[in-house]
């Protein structure tokens, strides 16, 4: 059973397989497979970076467009205030000014009503005296009784 | 007897399938290959298996080009299939070795590597049908054909004696000689026991290489026999056969385990081993 030379044969062949693996198979293998990893590592932790800064952007997109909402609310607010109290001035404006034009037309009809009672006034002064002439027939002296005249006007 | 005649052809059939291939010296002077047991058995010393080294060397290079074309090829990019599954193997021993082994020592993972994978595939030759190889031979002319190395006690004792060689290298390396041979003589007995302590620790640590090449070399024997009882059931009539088909299966099956387990026991025992031999006991 026992074989020598099989023995030691396989011995040599041990340590030949062995010093080749040593050498030459083990060391490129294990490097390749820890850079892999450390890789590996790398990209897991830059996509949980990439994570964060995305989540943080979001973050700040969100207020933006928060902080871009209220102010378009305000903007909006402002221009109705405006509105309003732009319509509210125009209607007190024309107000005043109908009234005004009103006042004015008062005022001018009453001067013509006036002017058409002086008128009248001295028309029945004149047709008084006329009337009077006729009545007496005589002249009425217009400067001796101017005064009489005068005071009948203004009783008129 | 027909009785007595078919024994002997089931003797001389597993007698057959258990004798090397071997080469040595002839009866007539000449070197060249052993025609039956009895001459292979003359050639006493200057002899050698054949066919457990031929197929054990095959093997060895099976698994140096494998490796050695996925090493070539590693990169730290994406692996493909075949990267995939060598670099599980070299993941797996590593990190076996690195919880056995805690010292540092370049060689220790690289070494079980060869163990685990090198003696896996010898054990894989199990597996095949244990007279496909050996007909096909007989028809090249080749009349003796062992498959399996590692049910060669020479082979597996050569690798065992190969683990001592390093354990004893290291040893003396790390402990120097008066500090190897000082744990030996020392211990476990006070000094003035030294001669009786010698040979116990002297026996404790032979003890070691042998029972690591012989557990796997009784491993793969009986499993071998026991493949080759089946395969003489298929001899015995259409019954006898179908139930050796059912026992085949069944023990090919449970055999994956053991020849995986088998390689695996002898790479981490000779890492222990190494490990132990590296432990200098100020260490501690």
């Amino acid at each position: 059973m026992f074989n020598l030379g099989t023995f030691l044969l396989q011995l040599v062949f041990f340590f030949v397989f062995v010093g080749i693996c040593v050498k030459f198979i083990w060391p490129p293998a294990i490097n390749a497979m820890r850079e892999r990893q450390q890789r590996i590592a790398e990209g897991l932790e830059n996509a949980e970076k990439a994570d964060a800064a995305l989540a943080e952007s979001q973050q700040e997109a969100e207020k933006i467009l928060q902080q871009a909402r209220a102010e378009g609310q305000q903007i909006i607010d402002q221009a109705r205030k405006q509105v309003s109290s732009m319509i509210e001035d125009a209607k007190t404006e024309a107000r005043s000014e109908g009234e005004r034009i009103l006042e004015a037309a008062r005022a001018e009809v009453a001067q013509e009503s006036n002017r058409a009672r002086e008128i009248l006034r001295n028309d029945v002064a004149t047709l008084a005296v006329v009337g009077a002439e006729r009545i007496l027939s005589v002249d009425i002296d217009r400067s001796k009784h101017s005064a009489m005249l005068e005071e009948l006007v203004q009783e008129l | 007897m027909a009785s007595e005649a078919k024994e002997f052809s089931s003797q001389e059939y597993v007698s057959h399938h258990l004798t090397n291939l071997t080469w040595g010296r002839l009866p007539d002077g000449s070197w060249g290959v052993a025609h039956s047991a009895e001459e292979a058995a003359q050639m006493g010393l200057l002899s050698i298996h054949l066919d457990s080294l031929l197929w054990s060397l095959g093997l060895g290079i099976v698994f140096l080009v494998l490796f050695g074309i996925a090493a070539r090829r590693a990169t730290a990019g994406v692996p493909g299939a075949f990267q995939n599954f060598v670099e599980v193997i070299v993941e797996f021993i590593d990190t076996t070795v690195g919880e056995i082994f805690t010292h540092t020592n370049k060689m220790v993972a690289p070494m079980a590597l060869t163990i685990f994978v090198w003696v896996f595939l010898m054990n894989l030759m199990d597996l095949v049908p244990v007279d496909l190889v050996p007909k096909t031979m007989s028809l090249a002319g080749v009349e003796y054909q062992k498959i399996v190395p590692t049910t060669n006690v020479n082979i597996t004792m050569g690798m065992a004696a190969a683990v001592f060689l390093l354990v004893l290298y290291y040893s003396f390396k790390r402990k120097g000689a008066g500090g190897f041979l000082g744990e030996l003589a020392f211990h476990p007995f006070p000094k003035v026991f030294a001669p009786i302590n010698f040979i116990l620790e002297g026996v404790t640590l032979l003890a070691k290489p042998i029972s690591l090449g012989l557990r796997l070399f009784g491993n793969l024997y009986a499993g071998e026999m026991v493949f080759i009882l089946i395969a003489l059931m298929y001899t015995g009539g259409i019954l006898l056969a179908g139930f050796g088909g059912i026992l085949h299966i069944a023990w090919a099956l449970f055999h994956v385990l053991i020849i995986t387990l088998q390689a695996f026991i002898f790479a981490v025992l000779s890492v222990v081993y190494l490990a132990q031999a590296h432990d200098v006991p100020d260490e501690h």
